[in-house]
């Protein structure tokens, strides 16, 4: 062809290049050559010099300067001319540049030429670069094209159609009915592009859908047809009818036959037939079974063909060809929600599948393990995960570590299980976890107060053995300040005593404080853990000070100023020392799974020290976030305190995970008062402790009504200088006919001893209907006096 | 939808890129560069699927891609084309470029990019399959040729001319004529019709 030849010489001279910089040269010289052609006006030129441009532009340099040559060859009447005119224009035109619209005429022009060629350029251009307005001019014009009787332009105009109603929606019922008819064609070309006409105008309109459903017996005929044929040569593709038809005919079944039953029914047989006769030894062969696979999950089939699909899934899953392994995992992917149990039968070939070369695999069958871990096998499943973690590549990592916190905190059997895991993970792949992951592991340790002495002899260990990942060396170093005196006993159940003396505990903190590894973050973590040593350790309070003193003239800012502040509680506070350096309370948490700490209940602070600010970054925000407890009495109406919502996880069945965190409810009751009764919800106040400036009660709801009451919650409030915590309640949903309770733990210290009130806002559903109620109690019960309750 | 069609050598090097999304000419280069990087990086024996890299679509979008000797064809689809049928699809394309260009090898890529522009735009149209019948295709585009030809000219004169002797159709010329003691060596001179 005359302009290739032109094209080549230029491409011979561009490759003869040896460097990018003599390519550039050439280039410049060759675009400049261009532009005065073009300037010139010659059409028969002209059309080289695009081709030669098209070349420059795929290279990656500019060429923008020929979209007004496309749109002059376009309208030019050669063939040749406009061809290269309209191929510019679906390089170099996009619906942003103006120049594409005064190709709108000569498009619509072309659409009514008398050669199908030039028919079929003008359609394959509005199709790839049509702008929205473009597309409502030719819409009639590509409608009318679509009756045609030529079969190649039949095709080319029903993917037009697909690319319009992308573009402008509002045009699909223009289409709707041509759509229908054009499934009665012969021609696969135009079958294909009917599929995904009518594909396309289900997806829009649900309307459109309904009326689709009418044609499942015709697409399951043409189905038929395909499967059953004897061997036609031109649709064949290794031994398979014309795969990419089938392909689509079953997609577009998936969506007629979602969650209706008798488009389902009339194609349980079809897909029967195809699952079993298809030979999946090739690649066309497992494309068609896999499709077939995703279509009889996604509609209401029947259970046996259900079973069959997983099945094919599952033997897909063992075959040798990696690229049949990553299809049959995406598709596992997508069914593991809805049927959990078949999937999990499999569980054992996927995460095989976690030790295969290749990266793509590796993902899918992480993503695939991490959905089908569940309680009962936490412990195997955590066991290949933490070996995957060890190798798997750099791109994986954050999500792998993720994925495991996840699952140990829904599913972890024990805390000493949980906290290993955690450990394991940070001395694996510390530098690729979430930053919550420090504060959370720690709230995780403080709850489990039986386990922490073995808590931070393991951390001690990890914390001399390598200093270099962060997020384990501040917990570590939290760890030994708050339970230094633990540590340094010696003796632990669980692990083999080893003698750790005060000067070891030092070394390992001033290491880290001065090593150039920590970050400022992990600095601050030590430094405050030397100084809360100092009322845990006996003799060497004076090295503390020391190190103390010599960080008061540190450059960070952030040391320094603590620095100064421990100096100051050494020297001039010196009495409040021990109480300001106490240990810390038990912190809660709003839900086990829940990460960020910003919106935890209230944490009971003892002091006002300065020390709070530094802890409470760790826990969640202070006093600002936090309201300040309210004032009841005054008879505004402030807001009362929310209390701590409970899980809301739909994959666990029991909230037996959060008893656990909370270590455990109270023992048997002592005094049990009802406060409220009303529509057969009853709430009981139960005393459970009472010093002088504390009292702990127990909120107890039960239920006599014939329906469960879902949603409970309670809320108080309570006088300004009294303090309260309220803990996460059992659960939300109180069972009829006094089958269950929910309770709830309340915590009032009362430093001023004033009298006690506390308001109560009930708020509960009971059969679709939402109630709403307020009770007051005055008193609460003492073994002297029973308490006295004014309802509101 | 396919997103975008790039056919690039062991080197890095385009040879063809087809975009069924609108993006801008750097951005263009840097899909190609990015999907080199990601491609060249995978061993032999590995599946043909890749996760989309940052800038064609992230996790939604799958790169599909085979290498036949030193070409790389790669099509970047979302989530709505079936993977397998791409695979088969990239075969159907490359056994098409082989019938077109007969044995075809890079440098034919290289010197007739427009070529194989007009043969992908009979497969693909608009980001969707449009044909996939390998005689179909090549009927559509030779016949398309033709008329290109047809309307060369003057220019396309000295390729008619050689077009029109290849298919001329000589009579028997006898080389010697006997008549009795005279013998006549006849020259070797074609007749034209």
């Amino acid at each position: 062809m005359p302009s290739s030849v032109r094209l080549q010489e230029m491409i011979r001279v561009i490759r003869s290049a040896r460097t990018q910089g003599e390519e550039r040269g050439i280039i410049q010289k060759e675009c400049a050559d261009i532009r005065a052609q073009f300037r010139q006006g010659d059409n028969g030129e002209r059309s080289h010099s695009l081709a030669k441009l098209l070349y420059v532009h795929m290279l990656g340099y500019p060429a923008h300067f020929g979209q007004m040559e496309c749109v002059r060859l376009i309208a030019s009447t050669r063939y040749s001319e406009k061809r290269i005119g309209y191929l510019g224009a679906m390089m170099l035109l996009d619906e942003k540049q103006d120049a594409s619209l005064l190709i709108t005429n000569s498009i619509k022009n072309d659409l009514s030429h008398s050669s199908q060629y030039v028919q079929s350029l003008a359609l394959c251009t509005l199709a790839c670069m049509g702008s929205a307005e473009m597309c409502r001019d030719l819409a009639p014009e590509i409608e009318r094209l679509l009756r045609a009787s030529n079969s190649y332009i039949k095709k080319k105009a029903t993917l037009c159609a697909v690319h319009i109603i992308r573009k402008v929606p509002e045009l699909a019922e223009m289409f709707t009915p041509s759509a229908r008819s054009l499934l009665s064609e012969k021609n696969h070309g135009v079958l294909h592009g009917a599929v995904v006409l009518i594909t396309e105008l289900c997806k829009h309109n649900p309307g459109t859908l309904d009326q689709f459903r009418k044609a499942v017996p015709e697409l399951v005929q043409i189905m038929k047809g395909l499967v059953t044929s004897s061997y036609s040569p031109e649709h064949n593709v290794a031994g398979i009818s014309d795969p990419f038809l089938q392909v689509r005919i079953l997609r577009l079944l998936r969506i007629l036959g979602h969650n209706n039953d008798t488009a389902s029914d009339a194609m349980n047989d079809l897909l029967a037939q195809v699952a079993t006769n298809t030979d999946s030894s090739k690649t066309a062969g497992s494309a068609v079974l896999y499709e077939t696979v995703l279509t009889i999950m996604d509609i209401n089939s029947e259970s046996g063909l259900r079973v069959l699909a997983v099945n094919i899934l599952g033997r897909f899953l063992l075959n040798n060809d990696r690229n049949i392994r990553y299809i049959s995992m995406t598709s596992l992917q997508k069914i593991v929600q809805t049927d959990h149990n078949a999937v999990q039968r499999h569980r054992g070939t996927i995460v095989d599948c976690l030790k295969d070369q290749d990266t793509s695999v590796k993902r899918r069958a992480l993503e695939l393990s991490l959905a089908l871990v569940s309680a009962v096998n936490i412990r195997s499943m955590m066991k290949e995960l933490l070996i995957f973690l060890s190798t798997c590549p750099p791109e994986l990592r954050s999500h792998t570590t993720s994925g495991i916190f996840n699952a140990a905190e829904r599913y972890s059997p024990s805390k000493r299980w949980h906290i290993d895991t955690i450990l394991h993970v940070l001395t694996t792949a510390g530098g690729d976890v979430r930053d919550e992951t420090v504060p959370n592991l720690i709230q995780l340790i403080t709850t489990a107060s039986e386990l922490h002495c073995y808590t931070v002899h393991k951390l001690y260990r990890a914390l001399v053995k390598d200093i270099s990942q962060q997020s384990l060396v501040q917990v570590a170093c939290w760890c030994i300040g708050e339970y230094g005196d633990l540590l340094l006993k010696g003796e632990c159940e669980e692990i083999e005593p080893v003698q750790v003396t005060e000067d070891d505990v030092l070394d390992a903190l001033e290491t880290v404080l001065q090593s150039h590894m920590s970050s400022p973050a992990t600095r601050g973590f030590a430094l405050t853990a030397t100084m809360k040593l100092s009322t845990r350790i006996t003799d060497n309070v004076d090295r503390i000070r020391s190190i103390v003193s010599n960080y008061s003239s540190c450059i960070d800012l952030e040391l320094q100023q603590r620095a100064v502040e421990y100096n100051a509680l050494f020297r001039k506070y010196d009495h409040m020392r021990a109480a300001v350096l106490e240990r810390m309370p038990v912190m809660d948490k709003n839900s086990p799974g829940h990460t960020n700490g910003d919106t935890s209940g209230v944490i009971k602070e003892t002091d006002p020290s300065k020390l709070k600010p530094v802890e409470a970054g760790l826990l969640s925000e202070p006093a600002s976030q936090v309201c300040d407890l309210l004032d009841l009495l005054d008879g505004t109406d402030t807001p009362l305190q929310p209390s701590p919502a409970p899980t809301n996880n739909p994959t666990t069945t029991s909230s037996a995970d959060l008893l656990d965190l909370l270590g455990g409810l109270e023992p048997a009751p002592v005094l049990t008062e009802t406060v409220y009764e009303k529509n057969g919800l009853s709430l009981k106040i139960q005393c459970d402790k009472q010093t002088d400036t504390e009292v702990m009660v127990t909120l107890i709801g039960s239920n006599s009504t014939q329906n469960d009451i879902t949603n409970f919650t309670l809320q108080a409030a309570v006088p300004k200088s009294v303090q309260l915590q309220m803990k996460a309640p059992s659960g939300n949903v109180i069972p009829a006919h006094g089958l269950g309770q929910v309770t709830q733990t309340v915590v009032l210290n009362n430093p001023n001893k004033v009298s006690l009130k506390m308001r109560i806002r009930v708020s509960y559903s009971n059969q679709g209907a939402v109630h709403q109620d307020t009770v007051q109690i005055d008193s609460f019960p003492s073994p002297t006096c029973p308490p006295s309750v004014s309802p509101l | 939808m396919i997103k975008a069609i790039l056919i690039f050598n062991n080197h890095g090097k385009p040879r063809m890129s087809k975009f069924y999304e609108h993006y801008t000419e750097d951005t263009e280069q840097q899909i190609i560069r990015e999907t080199f990087h990601l491609v060249s990086k995978r061993d032999e024996n590995v599946c043909n699927f890749l996760e989309g890299g940052l800038l064609i679509g992230g996790s939604e979008n799958k790169l599909i891609y085979r290498h036949y000797a030193t070409l790389y064809f790669v099509f970047c689809v979302d989530s709505s084309e079936s993977e397998l049928g791409i695979l088969d699809l990239i075969q159907v394309f490359v056994e098409t470029l082989d019938k077109c260009f007969e044995n075809v090898c890079e440098l034919d890529l290289i010197f007739h990019l427009d070529k194989v522009h007009n043969i992908l735009a009979e497969m693909v149209m608009g980001g969707m399959v449009l044909e996939t019948n390998m005689s179909e295709i090549i009927t559509q585009v030779e016949a398309q040729g033709k008329m290109e030809k047809s309307e060369a000219g003057i220019a396309g004169a000295p390729a008619r001319a050689v077009s029109a002797v290849k298919n001329m159709n000589l009579p028997e010329m006898p080389k010697n004529i006997n008549i009795g003691d005279i013998s006549i060596k006849v020259p070797n001179l074609p007749s034209f019709k």
